[in-house]
């Protein structure tokens, strides 16, 4: 069964890059693909110009679940990716103390997982990847099962640490606003089986202001075009889905 | 209820504060008795089922079967001068050595096969053939192989934590979250980091499971020992008991080994508490009891 069609994608340095699709279309495939979990049986991907096999340690994977080890503390999960790295103890901790900092999780460095809220665990999921600083940073649906508030602080968040860190981002997302908000350029995608139907810049300057974005017109115009063409696949999506059941 | 008013209202002290609190001390005083009560309870019904025990002795039933609680004392008070700790402590010893053999060579086979997984494919059909066997029954050939001697009972011992601790380490190891592995081979873990920073401390609630498990089973495969053949042993004095008709001495026997595995237990259950604190619950079951 193939996921993905005509996926011609090419993602520039230092972009916020968001990728928008109703349930299904193969965002979750697109990103394993880059990542290299597993291989493509037709096409390929390049990175910085070059084919690469198995897992590409230039490209951090933030995963809709947090996965973060449960056995571990915040900080030690936080940790982790540098232990591996054989950085020494003191700049591990300097640097996750610096992100613990960042996104407000002072006081809770030493708490297990299943103490934290969704919210405080999706943080730390994030800050995780970006301790050991890869160059790429594919995020799918980070916030997705967090409720609206948080997801709006966070989103900010995330916003203030790209501007500070300079990382490309890859952000995969099925909400629209949330897409729009974040990206340079949103990309949509159809239904299944996925192929990239839509390639938009977003014609909003920064730093932004994500509480206030909605009222901006430009956000609504963007927001406008794009989502006549969302609408269309959100729509087949659902009549796939129906005439399964 | 009373708690949340307080806070709801901030610093400026309600009307009925001070009845608050009284509150509090009551429901605390409340929550004491309660365990009190449970204590006491439990207390009566231990003292009352002795006393029928007791009571029944020679009126329901003769001593001969069941002997009798003062019986008992009276056999213990004696026995303890005599006899009984040398004979525990051999016991113990066959258990203990048994155990620390048998728990590290389960846990290593089990590591070995997972992380081979070639050779755990090969190998699965013979652990399952040898799995089959009930271990108890071997008891009689070890007695010929390794002789009436301690060797015999710690071998036994030791096979029955080795079985334990082996499957548990094996399917522990093989039903590890794959995405904790693909996270951490993106992050950059070579495959030895994966498998001892990932994959062990993930199976880890199994194996410690396990290793708890195995202290009464370890035990039982040591007393198996002795019924066999032996000349010391707490399971070769209940044997020479029983063979005399001598009910006292065996219950006796039988009643210092249930105070030996549960005082073992609460200690273990306390090890793997401290030891698993970052699981969400620290209930992690696996059935201590002794079979």
């Amino acid at each position: 069964m193939e996921a993905l069609l005509e996926t011609d994608l090419q993602i520039r340095d230092r972009e916020f890059l968001t990728i928008v699709g109703p349930s299904g279309c193969g965002k979750s495939t697109l990103m394993n693909l880059i990542v290299g979990l597993f291989p493509a049986s037709s096409g390929e991907i390049l990175y910085r110009g070059q084919r690469h096999a198995g897992i590409n340690r230039a490209i951090g994977y933030v995963t809709q679940a947090d996965n973060l080890y449960p056995w571990r503390t915040l900080r030690k999960n936080i940790e982790f990716p540098l232990e591996l790295r054989g950085v020494p103890a003191r700049q591990r901790r300097e640097r996750s103390q610096h992100l613990i900092h960042r996104v407000g999780l002072a006081g809770f460095e030493d708490s297990y997982p299943h103490e934290l809220s969704g919210g405080m665990r999706q943080r730390a999921n994030i800050i995780r990847t970006l301790a050991y600083e890869p160059e790429v940073i594919l995020m799918d649906e980070p916030f997705g099962p967090l409720d609206a508030q948080t997801r709006l602080i966070l989103q900010n968040q995330l916003l203030d640490l790209w501007q500070e860190e300079r990382k490309t981002i890859i952000f995969i997302t099925h909400d629209l606003g949330e897409a729009v908000a974040l990206a340079d350029r949103v990309v949509v995608m159809s239904a299944r089986p996925g192929r990239i139907k839509t390639i938009a810049p977003v014609p909003i300057p920064r730093p932004r202001d994500l509480f206030e974005i909605h009222t901006d017109e430009r956000f609504r115009e963007t927001y406008r075009a794009l989502w006549a063409s969302l609408e269309e696949e959100v729509k087949k999506g659902a009549v796939q889905w129906q005439s399964q059941k | 209820m009373a708690i949340a008013e307080v806070n709801s209202r901030g610093s400026v002290l309600p009307p009925g504060a001070a009845n608050v609190e009284d509150d509090v001390k009551a429901w605390e005083a409340q929550e004491r008795r309660a365990k009190w009560k449970l204590m006491i309870v439990r207390v009566l019904l231990a003292i009352a089922l002795l006393a029928l025990w007791e009571y029944g002795t020679d009126r329901w039933f003769d001593a001969l079967w069941f002997s009798s609680p003062l019986r008992i004392a009276r056999h213990f008070m004696s026995w303890a001068q005599d006899d009984l700790f040398s004979h525990l402590i051999i016991t113990l010893r066959e258990t203990f050595v048994g155990y620390t053999c048998g728990t590290l060579l389960g846990i290593t086979t089990g590591t070995l096969l997972a992380r081979f997984q070639f050779l755990g494919k090969v190998l699965d059909p013979f652990i399952l053939a040898l799995n089959g066997i009930p271990r108890i029954a071997l008891a009689p050939l070890f007695i010929i192989w390794f002789g009436i001697g301690e060797p015999s009972k710690i071998v036994l011992a030791g096979l029955l934590a080795f079985f334990l601790c082996f499957y548990a380490t094996l399917s522990g190891l093989r039903s590890v979250d794959a995405a904790y592995i693909s996270i951490a081979r993106v992050m950059g873990a070579t495959e030895r980091q994966t498998f001892f920073k990932v994959m062990l401390p993930a199976a880890s609630p199994w194996i410690i499971a396990a290793m708890k498990v195995s202290v009464p089973f370890s035990l039982v495969g040591a007393i198996v020992g002795e019924f066999m053949a032996a000349t010391a042993g707490l399971g070769f004095k209940i044997q020479l008991y029983t063979a005399q008709f001598d009910t006292t001495g065996a219950v006796t026997g039988v009643l210092v080994l249930m105070v030996v595995v549960v005082t073992f237990n609460t200690g273990l259950n306390r090890l793997e508490q401290l030891v698993l604190r970052w699981r969400p619950d620290n209930s992690a079951g696996g059935g201590s009891e002794m079979q």
